[in-house]
């Protein structure tokens, strides 16, 4: 006996009506973005502070948020905040651009040597659980007080972080793509820029991540420690500097400036890269 | 049983002309952990201009380590490996490579970037020509629709085209192919198998293909190296595959020798 096929008349009718894409609501479309939620919370918790701060009513051990704003907008006015911020953010990126230069340095040699790896994994392994404001006093009597001190505290936090994640990236890069790679010839740095690279990226982007807190914490405590003789503090000294005439909402408007300059380069330039590579390329939701 | 003869007898008819690769008396071992294992003892064969070369054998018997010894992944530690004469030393791109695994492509590019990219970093073409050449290559393949995409938005079957369309894009001596339509599902790898037979036809390419599918290999290969296990040996070669009639039960009955060729001495 022969199989059948039996053809189905309503098939041809059925296609073109059907509701295959329902548009999303206003309200839903909104509530979608991460942004939004976010921001919500972000109002919450203004609210909690001032509720709080208005019940407790003592200005100098916790100001309301108002009065925390009315100072912040005044030392903006009046160019101190902007100046101490900038100060602070110059000697960052000299600071984070060296650690970060450094540790690809580290890496690319670990990479390609077997002692390489050994000397990272070693020298990681002792400096990473060192916190980098520990050797504060020492990098004082080295390189006095000044710039040189600072990015030397401030290498030290970044380099860790950056070179461990990304050793760690590129071990993690799978073998086909690695076979991939060594196919097309290439070998050396161009291997490791072309193919290592944005092949572990997302490890990276988490190592310079951490690397970037780091140094902005570290920064910040290493410039409440000194500050005066280098003539333009940073916030940190901004900070420390207000505390002492007991401007207690200066002190608060210095630290939400930490916290709004930590989200702006965490929302605003890592959300960006990552926008435009890892969820680009569909290797991390 | 005509069909299916000794490989010694293959060589010395072909003697005559060049072969593009020849593997001589070829053993290869690699160490894990504990010890060292042999993966294939002694495999002699060579591949002609537009052979539809098929390594075929069970699990373990070292089909996949003679590809990525022909692919100069790794040093044969006796005999050798020549491509037009030359000693396989290191991996080229004149040995496109197609792997199983669907990341083999690079997510950070997209289908045309993937595609253009051994073409501008080991074929050194300038830009203008190589994506031009891709999207040529891209389109041999169905795929033009989806250059712009990237990997992660194709299905498995058009990851392993644009694989495909990668490496014939840089018009290597002997395509690679490492059990490429092994993780598609029944219908796309027909499919697959299908137009892999219609790009042959189009431009007479090369290929070494490695399966464990008896069927695979009869519908897509010319001549067939069956090898038996623990270490990886030649047991016979099967010639003029394509002349096997599907309609008549011939391909069937192919199929059945090679199965109890492969197997005898089992039990089965």
């Amino acid at each position: 006996m022969q199989p059948t096929i039996i053809m189905r008349p309503e098939m041809p009718d059925t296609t073109g009506k059907v509701d295959l894409q329902v548009r999303l609501s206003g309200l839903e479309l909104f509530w979608s973005h991460g942004a939004v939620r976010k921001t919500f919370i972000l109002l919450v918790l203004a609210a909690i502070w001032e509720i709080y701060a208005r019940a407790l009513g003592n200005p100098l051990l916790f100001p309301t948020l108002t009065d925390t704003l009315v100072s912040l907008w005044a030392s903006i006015l009046n160019g101190v905040l902007f100046d101490r911020t900038l100060a602070s953010l110059k000697i960052l990126m000299l600071g984070y651009g060296l650690g970060v230069f450094l540790a690809s340095a580290l890496t690319i040699v670990a990479i390609n040597t077997r002692l390489g790896t050994d000397l990272l994994e070693t020298l990681t392994a002792t400096f990473n659980p060192l916190p980098a404001i520990a050797l504060l006093p020492l990098a004082l009597i080295w390189f006095g007080l000044g710039i040189g001190s600072l990015v030397f505290v401030l290498v030290h936090s970044v380099m860790w972080a950056v070179a461990l994640n990304t050793h760690s990236g590129f071990r993690g890069v799978s073998q086909t793509i690695r076979m991939v790679g060594r196919n097309y010839e290439l070998r050396g740095l161009r291997y490791v820029f072309k193919i290592l690279v944005p092949a572990a990226f997302p490890t990276i982007l988490t190592g310079l991540k951490i690397g970037w807190a780091f140094a902005w914490r570290t920064l910040i405590a290493a410039e409440l420690v000194f500050g005066v003789s280098s003539g333009q503090g940073g916030l940190g000294w901004y900070i420390f500097e207000n505390r002492n005439v007991l401007d207690i909402p200066a002190v608060f408007a210095g630290l939400l400036m930490v916290i709004v300059i930590g989200l702006v380069i965490e929302n605003l330039i890592f959300k960006t890269i990552e926008r435009a590579t890892i969820q680009k390329w569909g290797v991390q939701n | 049983m005509n069909a299916i003869s000794k490989p010694l007898s293959r060589f010395d008819e072909m003697a005559a002309v060049q072969p593009l690769v020849e593997v001589n008396n070829v053993t290869l071992r690699y160490k894990t952990q504990q010890m060292m294992i042999t993966a294939t003892k002694g495999v002699t064969f060579n591949i002609n201009r537009s052979d539809r070369f098929i390594l075929l054998g069970p699990s373990g018997c070292g089909k996949s380590t003679l590809l990525k010894a022909v692919g100069g992944y790794l040093q044969p530690d006796e005999g050798e490996i020549t491509i037009n004469g030359r000693k396989v030393t290191q991996p080229g791109a004149d040995r496109m490579m197609v792997f199983q695994e669907f990341d083999q492509l690079l997510p950070w590019k997209t289908v045309l970037g993937n595609v253009m990219f051994p073409l501008l970093n080991a074929a050194k073409l300038p830009s203008r020509e190589a994506e031009q050449k891709a999207r040529h290559y891209i389109e041999k393949v169905g795929l033009s629709r989806v250059a712009d995409s990237y990997p992660h938005t194709l299905s498995g079957g058009m990851k392993q085209r644009v694989a495909i369309a990668r490496g014939m894009a840089m018009e290597p001596d002997v395509l690679l192919m490492d059990e490429p339509f092994a993780a598609l599902d029944a219908l796309t790898r027909r499919t697959c198998q299908d137009e892999l037979l219609r790009l042959w036809e189009e431009t007479k390419f090369t290929v070494l293909f490695v399966t464990h599918s008896i069927s695979e290999a009869i519908k897509i290969g010319n001549r067939i190296l069956l090898l038996s296990p623990h270490p990886g040996r030649v047991k016979a070669e099967v010639c003029d595959v394509d002349k096997i009639n599907v309609s008549d039960g011939s391909a069937a009955k192919l199929e059945a020798e090679i199965h109890e060729l492969l197997f005898a001495g089992e039990g089965h």
